[in-house]
């Protein structure tokens, strides 16, 4: 019953494939897609942390300080990228995202 | 040693169900709260791991800032999430099936893997045992003196972030009256009153 370090990869796999998923799933809602990018660079995190720790060196966390940090920073940024949209299309739905003709 | 299991599948299985309510749940309302569910069994797991510091960190930044920001926009803008719900089944097969694949193969990697035998030597900042100094004291010996450039690059990333979305959502509304101080500063007297001689009986007859 000894928990080792592929318990905690497998649950940041299994995080990080929701993550994914809810990109899939939700294609057309812009706010659950950031939230399932939060989700990946949670399961991110999560790796970094327990390799820090099976590894016995603390440098991980300070990168896992730094993933934190710009998720943030990602957060915010879309975030208001969105209001900043929503106030000119009335709208948030991806598909109608097409202005670029990209 | 049962406690510790009996600890880690509880916050992982709060943490994975929870993060798959996160993309089903039909409410984003919902999802938030999922969301912060999930991080703060993340924290729960960090803290099993031995950082407690990013543990702590996780839930002051995630459900403390993060996560409200996430609140607050999804009750500011009005829009009908149930539109936006409407054929979201038609893309699960792909992504049950890239989702799958991925799966398979972070956990083919994770089954087979062994740490290489040079690893212990490429250590860089070794951690301290737990009974000398805490998990917060530790990192903040390696953040503030080696590792203090991505320290402040995390610094300039916040700075960044932050007047980009007040830029991105300032809006100067042309009707709206706003306190403008040089001018204020710049009045005089002869700028700013008017004396006037008044004839008795007349009145003022009409303001200047």
């Amino acid at each position: 019953m000894t928990i080792g370090l592929g318990h905690y990869l497998s649950v940041a796999a299994i995080l990080f494939t929701l993550g994914i998923l809810g990109i899939f799933l939700n294609r057309k809602n812009v706010i659950v897609i950031l939230m399932s990018i939060e989700l990946i660079l949670l399961a991110v995190n999560v790796n970094l942390v327990a390799f820090s720790t099976f590894l016995g060196d603390i440098v991980g966390q300070v990168y896992a300080l730094i993933v934190l940090t710009v998720a943030a920073a990602e957060a915010a940024i879309g975030l208001a990228i969105l209001v900043a949209y929503f106030r000119n299309r009335g709208s948030i739905a991806v598909d109608d995202i097409n202005l670029m003709k990209g | 040693m049962i406690v510790v299991a009996l600890f880690f599948y509880l916050f992982a299985g709060l943490c994975v169900a929870s993060a798959f309510m996160v993309i089903a749940a039909k409410n984003p309302v919902h999802s938030v709260l999922y969301l912060i569910l999930a991080f703060v069994n993340a924290a729960g797991l960090f803290v099993m791991l031995g950082a407690e510091f990013l543990a702590m960190i996780l839930i002051v930044v995630y459900v403390g800032a993060v996560a409200v920001l996430f609140l607050f926009v999804v009750m500011m803008l009005d829009v009908d999430f149930a539109e936006l719900k409407q054929g979201a089944l038609q893309y699960l097969p792909i992504g049950l099936l890239i989702g799958g694949i991925f799966l398979a193969e972070l956990l083919l990697v994770v089954g087979a893997w062994v740490i290489g035998p040079d690893v212990a030597k490429a250590i860089t900042a070794p951690i301290p045992p737990a009974s000398d100094i805490s998990n917060t004291q530790a990192l903040g010996l390696v953040l503030y003196t080696r590792y203090v450039y991505y320290f402040q690059t995390a610094g300039i990333i916040l700075l960044v972030a932050m007047v980009g979305a007040i830029v991105l959502t300032l809006q100067h509304k042309p009707n709206v009256r706003r306190q403008n101080i040089a001018d204020q500063v710049a009045r005089r007297r002869a700028t700013a009153i008017d004396v006037v001689k008044v004839k008795s009986g007349q009145g003022l007859g009409g303001l200047p």
